[in-house]
């Protein structure tokens, strides 16, 4: 025998499934949204997400090189990640400092405050959204239409602006328009077809399990339901209003990619339904008389407030304990 | 104008109600403490590293000011200056102890004590030495983790890569005791802190047979007993194939760590006596120094620091008042500051 | 199909073996007995330097209730009883023999023929067990004969054959049961007439469709015995987890144990050693253990004598491959990894699994990415990752309100992280140490009452 044996406490098995293999599943997972989206906006997607994504590397590296003791944990993709994820959220017209303050708000601030991958209790990406929201309200809002439709009703309104301050019906788009992606909107919450497949993936992957997603995609459904059913409109509306909000805007997007995040969700299946619902409560009660169109980001990001709570108090069910 | 009257008023009014409701409140829940506490609590040092046998400062300030006999209470990190200053202002008994530093008693450096295998696990001494006998074949030595570094609230502790085996910052230690508690082999061992950081003790603590020990590492200790028989003040027992000597009883005469075969006995801020076939002034001054070592240990603590030599030189002296002819043997060595 | 209620894993079976027939391995000419190879008190050695001894003569007596006796592997002439090197290079009491020849002790039937009836007590089969020197042979080693003595105020209600054997690689409890199905199925029925009931399950996993079909056929013949296909899952041969895959009940948190809910599981092998302890009059003297790894020339189940050295069963496997890395006692899951090849096989060992260094060694450990994985893995329901950062607070208290003594060593928290955290190694040590406290505080209000 050639080295020394090497010894280590059970178990001397590992996963091959690693932090870098996670995250970069995720990234593949969001390609075939990116795809959709640079069909439905032209090349100006890809210019938002190649600045975004080298920005969050780029500020990350810097911090942990000059800023943060440890190891450099650039490679296990987690940065791109967060830069794909910020880009989706971003109008594909934005000028691209604009991106890069972003980003940086998102690593810098958001993430390597708390301590990089793991620590943070906000999801980075949102944080960097919605800082350029309430910073950069115009450019954040301008939403360029599809290259290859006209939509005149919507005139850059989201559907979701649109509906909500009267300038169309839920009918303003079909349901095959809302599932292909051919309206304004940001980058990533058009294409809700792709991102379900990026959804399987992450199932058959094993990254996520089904449970925030789908509670909070069946919560949003359900309050509208019943929000359709209290109101005055007719028996189309039962089944439209749920629907609508279910494929329009960020809901598809936000509860799988960002409602899923690890480090800002809850360690347990029972927290996470909790986190879920709570997510589509909010998200409907912004959506339908908060201020803002769109109430995904600012829900998740109340929830994310909310987790630690949630662990604390949100224990696994043991075993044998009745 | 009379909209800002009201407001001004209003703000006036809350604050009031505000001050009067936090003032029964804090009247109801009050908690009668000894201010006293707290002064004492300011004399500790404040290290809150539990080496009193507290959670921290302030549990030890509490006992210290509750307790009508503190002699049993000891801040190693503050000492006895700080023991007696506190005592002085409860008006009693101050706890007395020696100055102690941790000392720690595995001499199997990489290159004595070969490796035999790779340790892949938690890096921590107290999993692995749960899990099996360590990356050598010594179960008693050093694991080379580093708990004791750790542990350490002083930075007094730490590793030395080239050994693989934890340095005590003699200056920095303040005996607290926390390595003690974190080493899972009792590798480590407060000892009485000589003048200058000198130290005479067994580095090994390993209670393998001799052939066993020998197979293991170069550096230990086999258990031979010469060092029991050569010294002249009873000190050094051996014990379960293992050699121990009493910090209480040693006087620094160093005459063990020639006698040594494997090195294990270490010698710490001193030259080693030169290497003389056989000691003559030993055995006549033996008989004499053990009768006065009671009385001379005090006096060679005492004159240590003064004279430059070992003070197994001030040990003699002490002992050979009555009898000068004992002392040339140890005025021919060298004049060592360390 | 039945299966454990919550958590798990599954790794890589690399049943390399499964279909290699069980061979005899040749007598060792030196074995070493432990003298502690269970769990309990050691066994106190009856022979001294010098004695003659018999195969199959009793060397070692049960130190306590909660031991178990030890006979000898092999005749000869014991040539010490010392401290001697185990597996993790810790020192400890064995007995040592050098082989002369073979020569048993009278009494003991090595034929291989088939004795059905049992016209024993239930008391007299456990004496024959104790006497016998059997412990559990899945890992755990404990004292078989405490298992069937059923406590006062608590009644079994079935039996349950541990034929899971979900750590990967092993394969001996796969042969036992399909070379020694007929033993083993008299052997179920003397356990059930040892604790008095009327039904016992066989819990195979259906990676084992042969020894499920061998045995349900073997099984129809008797009443009340029924061979369970449990869904591939580790650590389906826990035993917590076992009972609830099979009757659905779950035995509730330390210190209650499984005849709380009226279960005694035996493992497959140790059944077989019941019924040739019972029927056969033979001690536990020897045991299939398999020897495997990719990179073994010749994976193999062998008939072990206890005692032999783990480096003869390596030879016996073509050598130790150029580029092994880890020699594991046990499976890679919960096996013990070793650095004294020399050591002895003992009652406790059912297989040594040879890694490469590649394999063997573990990635380098990342932060904390909090993805829960550990969390759903954990069949215990118990927060890994908690428990982990906690015993390296040394928060003893929160420890235990977290119920790290639940915690059975599965290894599926760490197998599991993506970050490749030593999660287990911490679990282990804070578990160790809130059990001390635990028994500390036992003990300090003991003498009160």
């Amino acid at each position: 025998m050639a080295n020394k044996l090497i010894v280590a406490p059970a178990p001397h098995v590992q996963t091959a499934q690693s932090t870098a293999c996670i995250m970069r599943d995720v990234v593949i997972a969001l390609l075939p949204a990116l795809v959709v989206s640079t069909i439905v906006f032209g090349l100006d997607v890809l210019r938002v997400t190649a600045i975004s994504v080298a920005a969050c590397v780029v500020f990350e590296f810097l911090i942990q090189k000059f800023f943060v003791q440890g190891p450099l944990t650039i490679s296990n993709w987690s940065a791109v990640v967060t830069g794909v994820l910020l880009a989706f959220n971003l109008p594909a017209s934005i000028p691209w400092w604009i991106v890069v303050i972003g980003a940086f708000v998102a690593i810098a601030v958001a993430k390597m405050t708390f301590g990089g991958l793991g620590k943070n209790p906000f999801n980075p990406a949102l944080v960097g959204r919605v800082f350029l929201l309430i910073a950069y309200p115009v450019q954040m809002t301008t939403w360029p239409l599809p290259v290859n439709g006209a939509f005149d009703a919507l005139s850059g309104a989201t559907p979701l602006a649109a509906v909500k301050h009267g300038a169309a019906g839920l009918d303003v788009l079909g349901v095959q328009d809302l599932l292909l992606g051919n309206m304004p909107g940001s980058l990533g919450e058009v294409a809700a077809l792709a991102l379900l497949v990026g959804f399987a993936y992450l199932l058959w992957r094993r990254v996520i399990t089904w449970h925030i997603p789908v509670t909070i995609l069946a919560t949003i459904a359900v309050f509208a339901f019943i929000v359709a059913l209290c109101s005055d409109g007719s028996a189309a509306l039962l089944w439209q209003l749920p629907l609508f909000h279910v494929l329009a805007g960020g809901a598809i997007l936000g509860s799988v990619f960002m409602a899923t995040d690890y480090s800002t969700s809850p360690m347990t299946v029972r927290g996470g339904v909790i986190f879920a619902i709570g997510i589509g409560v909010i998200t409907m009660l912004i959506r339908l008389w908060g201020a803002y169109p769109e109430g995904m980001s600012f829900a998740i990001l109340m929830m994310n407030a909310c987790v630690p709570l949630i662990n604390k108090y949100v224990k696994p069910k043991r075993f044998g304990v009745k | 104008m009379e909209v800002l009257l009201y407001t001004i008023l209003t703000l006036c009014v809350l604050g009031v109600l505000a001050a009067v409701i936090l003032y029964f409140v804090a009247q109801k829940f009050r908690v009668e403490e000894d201010p006293r506490i707290d002064e004492v609590e300011k004399m500790l040092p404040g290290a809150n590293c539990g080496g009193c046998g507290f959670a921290g400062c302030r549990g030890m300030a509490d006992a210290l000011v509750k307790r009508d006999d503190i002699s049993e209470l000891f801040c190693p990190v503050g000492g006895g200056d700080c023991m007696k200053a506190i005592a002085a202002y409860l008006g009693k008994a101050a706890a007395e102890k020696q100055p102690e530093v941790a000392t720690v008693r595995c001499g199997g450096t990489c290159e004595k004590r070969p490796r035999t295998n790779e340790y892949n696990g938690a890096k921590s001494c107290a999993v692995a030495a749960s899990l099996y006998v360590g990356e050598t074949g010594c179960a008693f030595g050093c694991l080379g983790l580093g708990d004791c570094v750790a542990a350490c609230a002083f930075d007094a502790i730490h590793m030395n890569p080239e050994t693989g085996l934890p340095e005590v910052d003699p200056d920095k230690c303040t005996a607290c005791g926390a390595c003690v508690k974190a080493c899972p082999k009792m590798v480590i061992e407060l000892r009485k802190k000589w003048p200058k950081n000198r130290a005479v003790y067994v580095s090994c603590v390993s209670k393998d047979k001799g052939a066993v020990v020998m197979k293991a590492c170069k550096a230990g200790c086999i258990g031979c007993g010469k060092c029991e028989k050569v010294c002249a003040f009873g000190a050094i027992t051996v014990e379960n194939n293992l050699a121990y000597i009493d910090p209480q009883k040693c006087k620094l005469c160093r005459k063990c760590v020639n006698e040594c075969p494997t090195g294990a006995i270490k010698l710490v801020g001193m030259d080693p006596l030169p290497k003389e076939p056989k000691a003559p002034a030993a055995p006549k001054a033996a008989p004499a120094a053990e009768k006065a070592a009671p009385k001379a240990a005090p006096a060679a603590e005492k004159t240590a620091p003064k004279v430059a030599p070992a003070s197994e030189k001030a040990a003699e002296k002490a002992a050979a008042k009555e009898s000068p002819k004992a002392a040339p043997a140890a005025t021919k060595e060298p004049n060592h500051e360390s | 199909m039945k299966t454990f209620p919550m958590g798990g894993v599954h790794p890589s079976e690399n049943k390399l073996s499964s279909a290699k027939p069980i061979e005899v391995l040749p007598l060792p000419e030196v074995v070493n007995i432990p003298l502690a190879q269970h769990i309990g008190a050691p066994a106190v050695a009856k022979v001294a330097k010098g004695d003659k001894v018999l195969t199959g003569q009793l060397i070692a007596e049960a130190g306590s209730f909660m031991s178990a006796n030890i006979h000898a592997p092999i005749s000869g002439t014991v040539t010490a009883v010392d401290m001697v090197a185990n597996g993790q290079g810790l020192r400890q009491m064995m007995i040592t023999i050098k082989r002369e020849g073979d020569e048993w002790v009278e009494g003991i039937d090595r034929s291989d023929k088939l004795v059905k009836e049992c016209s024993l007590s239930a008391q007299e089969i456990i004496a024959k067990i104790k006497e016998a020197g059997i412990v559990g042979m899945g890992g755990a080693t404990f004292p078989t004969h405490v298992k069937l003595s059923i406590p006062a105020g608590k009644k079994a209600e079935c039996v349950i054959i541990n034929g899971v054997e979900c750590e990967p690689y092993l394969t001996s409890d796969h042969r036992t049961m399909l070379e020694h199905g007929e033993e083993l199925v008299v052997g179920v029925t003397i356990l059930m007439k040892a604790v008095g009931v009327e039904k016992a399950y066989i819990g195979i996993e259906n990676n084992k469709p042969d020894a499920i079909a061998h045995l349900s056929k073997i099984a129809a013949q008797y009443k009340g015995i029924e061979v369970v296909p449990l869904k591939v899952r580790y650590p389906q041969g826990g035993e917590k987890q076992l009972i609830a895959a099979v009757t659905g009940r779950q035995v509730p948190p330390p210190p209650a144990l499984p005849i709380d809910v009226g279960a005694v599981v035996c493992n497959a092998s140790t059944t077989f050693a019941v019924y040739q302890a019972v029927q056969k009059g033979m001690p536990l003297i020897q045991r299939v253990v398999t020897i495997t790894g990719k990179n073994l020339k010749e994976p193999k189940n062998l008939l072990t004598r206890m005692g032999t050295p783990v480096s003869a069963l390596i030879a016996a496997a073509g050598g130790l491959p150029e580029n092994a890395g880890k020699v594991i006692n046990g499976g890679p899951m919960m096996g013990r990894a070793m650095v004294n090849l020399d050591s002895p096989v003992t009652k406790g060992c059912s297989g040594i699994t040879v890694m490469s260094e590649k394999d063997a060694r573990r990635h380098e450990a990342s932060q904390c990415i909090k993805c829960a994985k550990c969390v759903a893995a954990c069949p215990m329901g118990l927060e890994p990752y908690f428990l982990s950062k906690m015993t390296q607070k040394k928060n003893w208290d929160e420890l235990e309100a977290r119920m790290i003594t639940s915690c059975i060593e599965c290894g599926c928290c760490q197998s599991t992280c993506p970050a490749y955290l030593p999660l287990l190694d911490w679990v282990r040590l804070g578990k160790q140490t809130v059990m001390g406290r635990i028994r500390a505080r036992a003990a300090a209000a003991a003498p009160k009452k």
